[in-house]
């Protein structure tokens, strides 16, 4: 079943006065999520019960763990907890996803990933201690959301449990992270997540704190004072220095075949089922003053990167059918190089480091997004430190071969957007020669063609003549290769060098999950996804490969 | 070195395109530097009677003068292109033709190119010291007009790679010029190229049957959808045919002159008189034929299927509204019969999968032709012998004939039985070194060696005794 005509109305833009199933509470230097969720999900066809979620709730969710950073950036800690009774969460609703087509399913997980890992993201570094207030059952994607907080305590009333019965109830994984932050964040013993992990009915009390399921277990009469106690003692006051800013809406507008934002723009040509991802910067932007959130939700690095980050949201969900996309960059290289050395002299600022870090979290967006990259070096392009991530994000760079095309490094790609895997994208990029990667970033030097070209920074340098011809060939041989196999080229090939937790969980966990997604004791007729719910039981065919 | 149209004849607008010119600009020195070094030996500064295309129409593609050989203008000719053609077969059927190389099938459409454009050079390297045994200066000419010839077709097919596939069509450009005909190191692509064609039968036998073979695949490449490069071939085709005919001539006054001889001397050995026995031309046409059909790849071809489904190689004659009515060919089988557990089997292809089996086809069709004619020539001479063409199956290492054994009939036989006629069918070394022995140069105005009749006539209204080659090194 596809379902394009539904996905196509999601925004990614929300407000908490226009949330429908979280509530989102500051008091002071303490923040608290409420998990309240309204029966009617994004689409008709399934209820939201028992608190199951669907995009929509994870798009408030995802809403309020940035708002809390740059609104209210005087929060030092926040709490999720449910605002139903007897009940945290019981995850990702099961008829949502057995009613959504592949392609949905995937993207749905990846974005609820992302949003994982970004509280775990304002926990490490924006100082927003997230803890789970587990007030009732957590269950399957409602308890993989409690282990991406720092803290987990669970409310001993022999009834609520934390469990992750995907596997023997559904026949697929706990693919939020589940398994992998199970062993590799908690790390419970593997023997104990093993029995877990298939024990449908979960495990309660004094147990789940013993294998380290939860940081603790407090009775009913003083569960509530107990995480108030405690959140309390990690936000120590918060920072009061800390003035948030008003963080207003994209609402981009549609020209044709392109979405116009301020310094963004996408177009797609559906036929030829290539778009074209492009940013503008201004001639001139405003020196950070004394005060950097002074500068608000206008400032450039944060405006546009927040519209890159839409307009990618938007492809992956809106526009399966594109699969390839074309970066491009307009502006002079030099006001890029002087907007990052002035994030560089001010990187103590937080609401400078706070943008910094959401630059990152962009970058690991595309990382993470299943579409081939190009990025198009041009005249008039401005691929300089922060906007030459884009290319090297990108799975490979066209540069034009003409007087006055240059890229250029600054101290942004020397360890300020780290990749999944820990390294910069120049580190992963020459991962055999990290000689290589030191000179480079010392390099600070505008970069012509050639110059860039034996530095190992351009994929292929084509002079005035051949560049039309070698970038359309490229483009159209690419459109033609089978969509899947790109899909796993690229994840294989972007992420060289070290596993971490959060590389595990796009590529192992998030990969077998898909493949189970597809599977036939999953998705078929007599599957487990698909008789979930009916009076029926799965019938498996078990034959292991 | 300039780009210029009065040095390359063409009619690809060279003069405004300046990709082309970039292009050219290092290629054409390198193609002067390969000419030189591996063109024919010997004979580079003397004149030689030839012919040149100065333009595409009638007056201008056959212009003949006398021209030093590194002279020559080679040139770019693309038959006139048909602003309404439209795609003749294949999935793309009625589409208009591509005016540009589609990115999804640019690997094939190189694939393809670089293959058919590397046996250009090929055949020039391997007939490079065949000038010194010509047997007469009419017949060296000849050689001479072959080897510019397709010179010509590499400066073609390079044409389209570099106006085509830019900076990877310049690589594959360049490459053209670095391999070498039989090199152990960077050998030509295809094997029947990498072997020296040594003695003038051989030459006769290659222009009769491997230049067919290449007849064919021009004729299939120039129905593609691509239609850049089914201009290009049409017009090889047109020089392809003077190849052809020095081939079937060839061999055809060869024969004559055995004939001649056993008539005139019955029952003496034509050895004695510096002729080739019937037996060993018998050889050297099941040698060429067999060597040939192993050039059209195998019989039942997923390839060849690829590239008909994508209309980007069709069949000969596939949109001359009489050889094919079904230019999808989607449905349909080809029958064939090969071996299997030592018995001919019948198989079924299905017909995509079978496009270079019917191109192998129609070109025995046009080789028998060839053969009809030498034998009608036999029959009114008085002679019993004729000629015969080995059947598809013998001696064969590629496609679905390869696994097996087969005598010239196409019987399955055993391997031992194979090695133990081998000799009866093909021509052994001594046989080889005979044949070389009598190849003695003719160097007068209308002389021919004994093994060889001279034509009916000359070229272009000249006598025999004309002076096709003027020698001004000696
Ligand atoms: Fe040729
Ligand atoms: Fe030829």
């Amino acid at each position: 079943m596809e379902t394009a005509t539904q996905e196509s109305l999601i925004s990614f833009e929300t407000h908490p006065s226009q949330y429908r199933h979280l509530r989102l509470e500051v008091e002071g230097p303490i923040a608290r999520i409420l998990i309240d969720n309204h029966e009617d999900g994004l689409r008709p066809g399934y209820q939201l019960k028992l608190n199951s979620y669907d995009l929509g709730v994870d798009i408030e969710l995802a809403d309020a763990i940035q708002r809390l950073r740059f609104e209210h950036p005087e929060v030092g800690s926040v709490l999720v907890t449910s605002a139903q009774e007897g009940v945290f969460s019981s995850g990702a609703n099961i008829f949502m996803l057995g009613s959504s087509a592949h392609g949905f399913k995937v993207n749905f997980c990846k974005y609820t990933n992302e949003t994982r890992l970004y509280m775990e993201d304002a926990t490490e570094f924006s100082g927003q201690t997230y803890v789970a207030g587990l007030n009732g059952i957590a269950s399957g994607g409602g308890y993989e959301l409690p282990m991406a907080c720092e803290e987990i305590y669970l409310i001993d009333d022999r009834r609520s449990a934390v469990a992750l019965p995907e596997v023997p109830y559904l026949g697929v994984l706990p693919g939020t992270g589940g398994l992998t932050r199970l062993v590799d964040k908690r790390k419970v013993r593997r023997d104990r997540a093993d029995v877990f992990s298939t024990l449908a009915e979960g495990i309660k009390g004094q147990r789940a704190k013993e294998w380290g399921l939860v940081d603790d277990v407090f009775p009913a009469s003083t569960f509530d004072e107990k995480v108030n106690e405690r959140l309390s003692e990690l936000a120590d006051g918060g920072y009061p220095n800390r003035k948030g800013i008003s963080m207003d809406a994209l609402t981009p507008v549609q020209e044709g075949d392109t979405l116009q934002y301020r310094h963004v723009s996408l177009t797609v040509n559906e036929r030829d089922r290539v778009a074209t991802l492009s940013m503008q910067v201004p001639d001139a932007l405003p020196n950070i003053p004394e005060n950097a959130s002074d500068l608000g939700a206008d400032w450039f690095p944060l405006r546009a990167f927040r519209e890159w980050d839409d307009a990618i949201l938007r492809l992956r969900f809106h526009y399966p059918e594109v699969g390839l996309v074309l970066f491009k960059t307009q502006g002079a290289l030099e006001v890029v190089r002087d907007m990052d050395e002035q994030m560089e002299a001010h990187k103590e600022d937080w609401f400078v480091r706070e943008v910094t870090l959401f630059m990152k979290r962009v970058f690991k967006r595309v990382d993470c997004t299943a579409r081939s990259f190009f990025a198009l070096i041009e005249e008039g392009s401005c691929f300089a430190g922060s906007l030459f991530e884009f290319a090297l994000a990108a799975d490979r760079i066209y540069m034009l071969e003409e007087e006055g095309v240059s890229v250029q490094l600054t101290n942004q790609n020397a360890g300020t957007f780290p990749m999944a895997n820990g390294l910069t994208r120049l580190q992963t990029r020459f991962i055999g020669d990290p000689a290589h990667v030191e000179t480079l970033v010392k390099r600070r030097e505008m970069m012509d063609t050639e110059t860039a070209d034996d530095f190992g920074l351009v994929t292929v340098a084509a002079d005035e003549i051949d560049w039309e011809d070698e970038v359309r060939l490229a483009v159209e041989e690419r459109v033609s290769l089978s969509p899947d196999s790109l899909t796993g080229m690229e994840a294989s090939l972007r992420f060289a060098g070290p596993e971490t937790m959060e590389t595990k969980i796009f590529g192992r966990l998030s990969a077998w999950q898909n493949w189970i997604f597809q599977r036939p004791n999953a998705v078929g007729e007599k599957g487990a996804i698909t008789l979930y719910g009916q009076p029926v039981n799965p019938v498996f065919d078990f034959n292991r490969t | 070195m300039s780009i210029s149209s009065s040095s390359i004849p063409n009619n690809v607008d060279l003069e405004s395109n300046r990709k082309l010119q970039k292009a050219l600009v290092a290629w054409q020195p390198a193609f002067l530097e390969w000419w030189n070094d591996m063109g024919p030996r010997g004979y580079q500064q003397d004149d030689i009677y030839l012919r040149t295309a100065v333009s595409v129409d009638t007056s201008g593609w056959a212009h003949y003068d006398y021209v030093k050989m590194p002279d020559y203008r080679w040139g770019i000719f693309l038959t006139p292109s048909d602003p309404n053609r439209t795609i003749g077969f294949g999935d793309n059927k009625g589409k208009p033709v591509w005016n540009q190389v589609p990115g999804e099938y640019r690997k094939e459409l190189r694939r393809l190119i670089v293959t058919q454009c590397d046996t250009e050079p090929a055949s020039v390297e391997q007939q490079r010291l065949l000038g010194d045994s010509a047997p007469s200066l009419y017949d060296m000419r000849n050689l001479f007009q072959v080897n510019v010839e397709e010179g010509r077709h590499l400066w073609a097919m390079v044409h389209l790679l570099h106006e085509y596939f830019g900076r990877d069509g310049r690589e594959e450009a360049e490459d053209m010029l670095v391999r070498r005909s039989g090199s152990e190191d960077s050998p030509r692509i295809l094997e029947a190229f990498n072997k020296p064609i040594d003695d003038w039968l051989a030459f006769f036998c290659f222009t009769m049957f491997t230049d067919r073979d290449g007849k064919f695949q021009l004729g299939g490449l120039a129905e593609s959808a691509f239609d850049p490069l089914a201009r290009a071939t049409r017009f090889m085709l047109t020089e392809e045919a003077h190849h052809l005919f020095v081939g079937d001539s060839g061999v055809s006054r060869t024969i004559r002159k055995t004939a001649e001889l056993m008539l005139e001397h019955d029952g003496r050995d034509v050895r004695d008189f510096g002729a080739i026995p019937m037996s060993i031309i018998q050889k050297y046409i099941n040698e060429w034929y067999s060597a040939s059909q192993d050039l059209f790849g195998s019989e039942d071809s997923s390839n060849s299927a690829n590239f008909f489904a994508a209309s980007l190689k069709g069949r000969f004659g596939e949109t001359d509204g009489k050889s094919y009515d079904d230019n999808v060919a989607l449905e349909g089988c080809k029958e064939l019969q090969w071996a299997e557990n030592g018995v001919l089997t019948n198989h079924e292809i299905p017909l995509r999968r079978a496009m270079n089996l019917e191109l192998a086809d129609s070109y025995r069709r046009d080789c028998e032709k060839a053969l009809n004619r030498w034998n009608l020539n036999l029959e009114k001479m008085g002679m019993e012998k004729r000629i015969y063409l080995p059947s598809n199956r013998f001696n064969r290492s590629v496609g679905v004939f390869g696994d097996a054994h087969y005598d010239t009939k196409g019987n399955v036989i055993t391997a031992d039985d194979f090695a133990k006629k081998k000799a009866d069918w093909l021509p052994s070394q001594e046989e080889k070194d005979y044949v070389k022995s009598v190849m003695v140069p003719c160097r007068k105005p209308g002389e021919f060696a004994p093994w060889i009749t001279p034509p009916r006539k000359g070229i272009k209204g000249n006598p025999l005794d004309f002076d096709y080659v003027c020698f001004n090194q000696r």
